[in-house]
């Protein structure tokens, strides 16, 4: 943040003399083995960029190594991009809502899905509002993130992935406010800029603490460390990591595993608690919650094309629920959707045009929804769900399938 | 190997298949090594008869430049588990500490972990900005950086993530996997203090915040406190240059904090007024309570320990009798002075064997030696560091934390040795 550069007075003299120091010292020992080295110090043969050459050799003189060189204002502009909680270091500039979805759709839909919603194991950006109490946590920019400043930093930093730098600040100001729309907390007009930034209000603002294991763990942990009879013996396995058999290259040991059982040696194998089971892999996953599974349950109706459903649906439940306990979220509940009459969800906010459908008797026919999905905005103009849509007939047709499944 | 397991007793190419079918078919008797040993009646024909390597001779000087271990050790390398993370660049893999001994992490097996890909970076290329609220902004190249005094320190790097998998129970077979995200290094570099003292700090800096020249930057803000304590502008590493993976040619080196804050390819050190709030230190890095607070700010790694062998990926294959039991410890917060191991479970405990005296903030190497009846065993280590912290177990830190903090989980880990001298991650009552 070039806001920190101040300038010592120019001292030409002091420039010379520490040119004088820096570069004959350096030849003092040549090493021809090492060519590059040269051309690196030629570099610096041009003429100094900055006065504060002269505060390099004085801080010789005052006992400092009196190595490197002033860094340039440029320079300093050029590397020194970050953004503080506080909004400093944001450049001017804006971007609107509208604009950002397309940027969205362009730069990072491939990864965090149209949506946001996170394909695969990338990160989801949107929803998990309310659900950082909750067995799965939905760690999003939305649900989790304290401060808008680091999501600016860092799309402006970091990202796209494999082309960071490339986003001008008036589309990251953009794709942020997009962000900040698919978590529903802008309206689909908002304009961010460097002006109105601190006035978005993030959900986990107050979220956080700083460590505290000095009070609750330390005290506990610094102790006298038991030798003998600390529980009750013996003791017996609780869970098993070969039940998961989530260990990469396995297979072998699979395989003797089994030759091993064959031969029944296996050693007082042990009944893994189902909640072994349910220690599925994404929720383990080093940083990378990807959409955790929709609960099954309810009747199927055609195994094949409601497992297909299940994964599409993955673009959905950023802001849909569906299943036992489904609540509103950003979008509202799913449960029992087909057949349902259109914005009957209690509680969900819908937007005027659902509601006139609503109010005119229109229902969720499995027909009826397969349209709204392949092109909600087209469908219903106005509908608050900003998804894009989905381009396939048979993900519609799974999706459906999968979603029928809930009654 | 194509299994990752250990190949001691088939030479190159065996697997754990072939140690367990040899296991099963020499049941309660003599085990294939055994058998090795033994050998006929008339003598050891690897002793009897003439060797090739004996009469013939060997590869010449130079054969090859720079070395690498025989291939017969080819099964010890770093492994990643595919489903953890959704691209190979931004991932992490793991250090083979089921395999080495010692307490020294070859570089070529050290594990990685990138944010956005190992990056190609040339000394001459490289360049050290330090800005902010400092009297003079300074550029270094890598060449100025050698001329300020050094100091060598052997310190542990630990993810913070490093076991992290194992929050909600067993999940990773094999210490490789629970544990292999650390390791731990002789680095020779400059203290960071002097740069800043060469920058000037004024007096209102009090945080500094450090950066990456990748594309992730992996930017993390550190209070001024730490960086005029230990911390290292690094670029050698057991005495040869970085490695690419660990940011060749300059990384900073923070001893007991989270290796994410150990910024590779360092660019940039900014003086700041107060904390960035980075990414990797808001949205990661941060530690969720089960009533949906978070720590922020978890930097100090806390004592913990790992039996490295028996464990599943280093089954016993020797049968009953004497057993080495060798494993890990180190703390965050100063030397490791004790490690304690259990046999059954942490029903009872009895001191290990240190083999040197702990550091600070570096691994500790521990054996125990027993005569081992070959009847089933859980195995747990328990370290104790100087400041009387002892190990937790898993269930005391989800008591106080819950089970999706991700982070920090440096629990009591339990290995299954079953009588067949198979080891399994479990946990038990």
């Amino acid at each position: 943040m070039s806001r920190f550069l101040e300038f010592g007075a120019p001292a030409a003299a002091a420039v010379v003399a520490v040119l004088a120091y820096n570069f004959g010292d350096r030849f003092v020992t040549p090493m021809p083995e090492l060519p590059d080295r040269s051309e690196a110090i030629a570099k610096y043969t041009a003429p100094p960029p900055s006065p504060l050459m002269a505060a390099v050799a004085e801080g010789h003189a005052e006992g400092r190594y009196g190595l490197g060189r002033p860094a340039t204002p440029d320079e300093i502009a050029a590397w020194d991009v970050n953004v503080m909680p506080d909004g400093r270091g944001l450049p001017p500039g804006s971007g609107s809502v509208e604009d950002g979805e397309v940027l969205f759709a362009d730069n990072c839909a491939v990864c965090h899905g149209d949506f946001a919603e996170g394909v695969d194991r990338w990160p989801p950006l949107a929803g998990g509002i309310g659900t950082l109490t909750e067995e799965r946590p939905h760690k999003t920019v939305g649900s989790y993130w304290p401060y808008l400043s680091t999501a600016w930093d860092y799309v402006h930093r970091s990202m796209p992935f494999g082309a960071a730098q490339t986003l001008s600040p008036d589309e990251v100001y953009a794709i942020v406010a997009y962000i900040l729309y698919s978590n529903d907390l802008v309206d689909s007009d908002f304009v961010l800029s460097d002006e109105n930034f601190l006035d978005v209000e993030m959900p986990n603002a107050n979220g956080f603490i700083v460590d505290d294991r000095p009070e609750t763990e330390y005290p506990l942990f610094r102790r006298e460390p038991c030798m003998s009879g600390c529980k009750d013996g013996p003791v017996e396995v609780t869970m098993r990591a070969v039940v998961l058999d989530v260990t990469p290259e396995q297979a072998e040991a699979r395989q003797a595993r089994e030759t091993q059982a064959a031969t029944g040696d296996e050693a007082g194998a042990v009944e893994a608690p189902a909640a072994a089971e349910e220690t599925a892999l994404q929720e383990a996953a080093v940083e990378a919650p990807s959409g955790a599974q929709p609960e099954t349950g309810g009747v199927v109706i055609d195994p094949a094309l409601a497992a297909a459903g299940e994964k599409v649906f993955r673009k959905c439940q950023s802001c849909h629920q569906v299943g036992e306990g489904a609540k509103n979220r950003s979008g509202p509940h799913l449960s029992g959707i087909v057949g349902r009459p259109v914005a009957a969800a209690e509680g969900f906010r819908y937007s005027a045009e659902m509601k006139a459908m609503g109010e005119a008797g229109e229902v969720w026919t499995p027909e009826r929804l397969a349209r709204f999905l392949a092109d909600p905005k087209g469908d219903v103009k106005g509908t608050k769900m900003s998804f894009r849509g989905l381009n396939k007939p048979e993900d519609i047709a799974a999706v459906i399938a999968y979603l029928a499944q809930f009654q | 190997m194509a299994d990752g397991f250990d190949s001691r007793h088939g030479g190159q190419g065996a697997s754990r298949r072939a140690f367990l079918k040899g296991s099963v078919a020499a049941v309660g008797g003599a085990a294939a090594v055994a058998a090795g040993a033994a050998a006929a009646a008339e003598g050891d024909p690897l002793i009897l008869e003439v060797q090739e390597w004996a009469s013939g001779l060997g590869d010449g000087v130079d054969a090859v430049p720079y070395g690498m271990p025989i291939r017969f050790e080819s099964d010890v390398i770093r492994r990643h588990v595919e489903w953890l993370t959704a691209d190979p660049r931004s991932s992490v893999n793991f250090t083979p500490i089921h395999a080495l001994d010692g307490t020294i992490t070859p570089q070529g097996c050290a594990f990685e972990r990138h944010h956005s890909g190992a990056i190609e970076l040339s000394k001459q290329d490289y360049r050290l900005m330090i800005n902010g609220l400092v009297e003079r902004p300074l550029v270094f190249t890598y060449w100025d950086l050698e001329r300020f005094p050094r100091e060598n320190h052997v310190y542990f790097c630990e993810c913070a993530a490093n076991t992290g998998m194992e929050w909600k129970g067993a999940q990773l077979n094999g210490a490789q996997f629970t544990h292999g995200m650390i390791h731990n290094m002789e680095y020779t570099g400059v203290p960071l203090r002097i740069l800043l003292e060469e920058a000037g700090v004024k007096p209102e800096g009090s945080w500094i915040y450090v950066e990456g020249h990748d594309a992730s930057s992996n930017g993390r803000s550190i209070p001024m406190e730490k960086a005029l304590d230990d911390v290292l502008v690094a670029f050698k590493a057991n005495g040869e240059a970085l490695r690419k993976e660990h940011g060749y040619p300059v990384r900073l080196v923070v001893p007991g904090w989270e290796g994410n804050m150990w910024v590779k390819w360092l660019r940039r050190v900014e003086v700041t007024d107060g904390p960035v709030e980075s990414r990797e230190e808001t949205s990661k890095y941060t530690d969720l309570l089960a009533n949906g607070i978070a720590r922020k700010w978890t930097w100090v790694m806390d004592a913990k320990s790992v039996i490295t062998s028996p464990s599943p990926q280093s089954p016993i294959l020797h049968g009953p009798g004497p057993l080495v039991i060798t494993g890990l410890a180190w703390s965050g917060h100063g030397a490791i002075t004790r490690v304690d191991v259990s046999l059954d479970g942490g029903v009872s405990w009895q001191q290990a064997r240190l083999a040197q005296p702990g550091q600070p903030k570096a691994l500790t190497r521990f054996y125990l030696e027993i005569d081992w009846d070959g009847s089933e065993m859980f195995l747990q280590s328990r370290a104790m560091d100087e400041t009387g912290y002892v190990q937790p177990t898993k269930d005391e830190l989800r008591a106080i934390r819950g089970t999706n903090s991700i982070y920090h989980n440096n629990g009591i880990q339990t290995w299954w040795v079953k009588p067949n001298g198979e080891a399994e991650n479990v946990e038990v009552s």
